[in-house]
């Protein structure tokens, strides 16, 4: 097991440096650079000047080498559009206020999520399993952004129950300057898409396992409805729960432009555009290998829940017995 | 036969569908006594293993509409209450299932999968119960028991969870066994020694046995009395060997024709009985075999009742003894 983990995190290195070569030559060979005259003429010697200092008069393949060697000492650059912070620095500053919103909306999907599917599974063809299935279509389809004006509209304007952004700047937390008022509204906006897929996974996965021949072994056994459902259903729907539900992770640890611009909050999201628009090459491929790293992670925990669930998976076997 | 254990009257299963109502079961009585194995033949369709589910109720109520009385113990199984009912299974009625691939669950241990009814009706500690579990692997003849006990269902054969079926079937000492065609899935020689192990526990325990199946070899072997099904009615009931001796009803007699004899040389081809089952939406209001009988007579229009030939041998047919 160990070993095969050591494996794992050595290929994810190998994608890491796949990513970079593919998402370096992109950038690159994109025509036009980040510091083209868009509002005046700069003179050419100020030009050649600012090239210089930030290695661009190199050719490409110089250009990705010297990046490299620095991203390997987690040295990623200084951000072209804010040159007195460096790129780490201003990564982890947004991105530990990203995180606080991405975990939290985590905990809120997925805890209603798998809630109203498992609800919606056991009372199979009900009027409040047509409810959830329509809400959670409704939340896929509605786009986050739409759902946070509503939610600003309603909540913050007409009935000003709650601040209407801020992230932490209300002043009313539970604790210190977290779960906040102002944090309410976000949540909810980022999390309902999700939720609404947490919700139709579990609902689809469970009704399949209930029709599985040892549910009604367990029930021929004289097992209580509890613990049919606890000890047979749930455990096995666990198994395409994982798979489907734990690709959402990244994306909402990651932030929105979306959410973080409607709600001003100063988070991560925002870069993925932002840099790419500015051509700020450090930040582009800081945001891609943080993105890429993300999700090899989230693969490899996936693959190690898979153990923990189900017997029959045993990673890194060499072969079937 | 004295004192019958399970009496089951004129039990009835329907299946309301936006098509119509599917009358899987028609009205059939048995009973079964003090460690009597008891096969109940049919072929697919026949409502056999939705008559032996609805005693449990097994089939999801929202689903069907059961009628008739199951008498139990004293009690009517259909009458009691969930948690009673509960109460029943697994504990007094214990049941095994067709497909010992997919009737294990996966995930959990084998030994816990036996436990589970044990700790479930006698409240005992998981430590007891462990032992006991152990014990019931060695019954059904699972070497290494101790060492087995904590395997998952991927590392045993087919036959091999079958008995483990069999053995959390018989976790709790049940009185009755109902086995859903339990040899369906297994070779031929799996079969057999399910077969001899069943009866021997049968005799050992002291347990009576329901035991579904379409294959008529298996029940010479192993059965006290036979109950032949043909859409959802029992169309002859009869002590095993008078069945296969003197067959009563046209359909009987069509299967045990359908059966390949090592006794008698012949040159004919086995016989098939053609068409097929009437529909159970549009139940026939004739006899239910009309169509396929090639004995019918005008009477066969209206449904027969039942003849007895013997004090045991039951047939629902207009033409009984007269084949």
């Amino acid at each position: 097991m160990l070993g095969y983990i050591c494996g794992r995190i050595l290929a994810l290195m190998m994608i890491l440096l796949a990513v970079s070569v593919i998402v370096f030559s992109l950038m690159h060979s994109v025509p036009g650079g980040p510091f083209d005259e868009r509002k005046g003429r700069l003179p050419p010697a100020a030009k050649a000047n600012i090239l210089k200092k930030y290695g661009l008069d190199q050719p490409v393949w110089k250009q990705y080498i010297n990046y490299m060697s620095h991203a390997v000492r987690f040295d990623f650059g200084i951000p072209y559009q804010r040159p007195h912070t460096t790129v780490a620095k201003l990564i982890s500053k947004s991105w530990a206020i990203t995180v606080q919103v991405g975990l939290t909306t985590i905990v809120v999907a997925f805890g209603f999520g798998i809630l109203a599917g498992v609800y919606a599974a056991y009372h199979q063809n009900s009027w409040i399993d047509t409810l959830v299935t329509f809400v959670s279509s409704l939340g896929v389809t509605v786009p986050n952004f739409v759902v946070a004006m509503w939610l600003i509209l309603v909540f913050a304007v007409s009935l000003d129950w709650l601040p209407m952004g801020g992230w932490g700047s209300s002043g009313q937390c539970l604790i210190d300057k977290y779960f906040c008022t102002d944090w309410i509204l976000p949540v909810v906006a980022y999390a309902i898409a999700p939720m609404a897929i947490v919700a139709r996974y579990t609902r689809a996965s469970i009704v399949e396992v209930m029709g599985e021949d040892y549910v009604r072994t367990a029930r021929a056994k004289g097992l209580s409805e509890v613990k049919v459902m606890r000890k047979h259903v749930f455990r096995n729907a666990q198994i395409p729960m994982v798979t489907a539900l734990g690709t959402e992770i990244p994306n909402l640890i990651t932030g929105s432009i979306f959410i973080e611009s409607t709600f001003r909050i100063n988070g991560l999201g925002k870069y993925f555009v932002t840099s790419t628009l500015n051509r700020d090459y450090p930040m582009i491929m800081a945001t891609f290998l943080l993105v890429a790293f993300l999700w090899g992670i989230l693969y490899l925990l996936t693959d190690i829940a898979y153990t923990m669930i189900d017997p029959r998976v045993r990673l890194g076997a060499k072969s079937l017995s | 036969m004295d004192e019958a254990l399970l009496e089951v009257e004129d039990l009835h299963v329907h299946f309301p569908t936006p098509d119509g109502v599917v009358q899987a079961v028609n009205g059939i009585s048995y009973s079964l006594g003090k460690q009597e194995i008891l096969a109940i033949v049919g072929e697919s369709g026949s409502g056999k293993s939705v008559g032996v589910l609805s005693l449990l109720r097994l089939i999801p109520t929202r689903d069907c509409e059961v009628q008739g009385s199951v008498h139990f113990e004293g009690r009517d199984l259909l009458q009691l209450s969930d948690a009673e009912m509960r109460e029943m299974r697994g504990n007094r009625i214990a049941m095994v299932f067709q497909d010992p691939m997919t009737s294990l669950n996966p995930v959990l241990r084998i030994g816990d999968q036996i436990q589970e009814s044990i700790i479930e009706h006698q409240g005992i500690s998981e430590k007891v119960a462990k032992g006991r579990a152990i014990e019931l692997l060695a019954l059904v003849g699972i070497p290494e028991a101790e060492k087995r006990y904590r395997h998952y269902p991927h590392q045993f054969s087919g036959g091999m969870r079958q008995r483990i079926m069999i053995a959390a079937g018989l976790a709790c000492e049940p009185s009755v066994l109902i086995a859903d065609e339990p040899t369906t899935a297994l070779d031929v020689t799996i079969q057999a020694q399910i077969i001899d192990l069943v009866k021997r526990l049968c005799r050992e325990i002291g347990m009576s046995v329901i035991w579904i199946t379409h294959d008529l070899g298996i029940v010479a072997g192993l059965a006290d009395r036979v109950a032949v099904m043909y859409a959802g009615k029992i169309v002859e009931f009869a002590p095993v060997d008078q069945l296969f001796k003197t067959p009563q009803h046209p359909y009987s007699k069509g299967l045990l024709n359908s059966l390949p004899r090592l006794d008698t040389r012949s040159e004919k081809p086995l016989e098939a009985i053609e068409g097929l089952p009437p529909n159970l939406i549009h139940y026939p209001t004739s006899c239910p075999f009309l169509e396929r009988c090639s004995y019918k007579t005008e009477q066969c229009q209206t449904p027969p009742e039942k003849q007895s030939i013997s004090t045991t041998h039951e047939v629902w047919c207009h033409h009984a003894g007269k084949l």
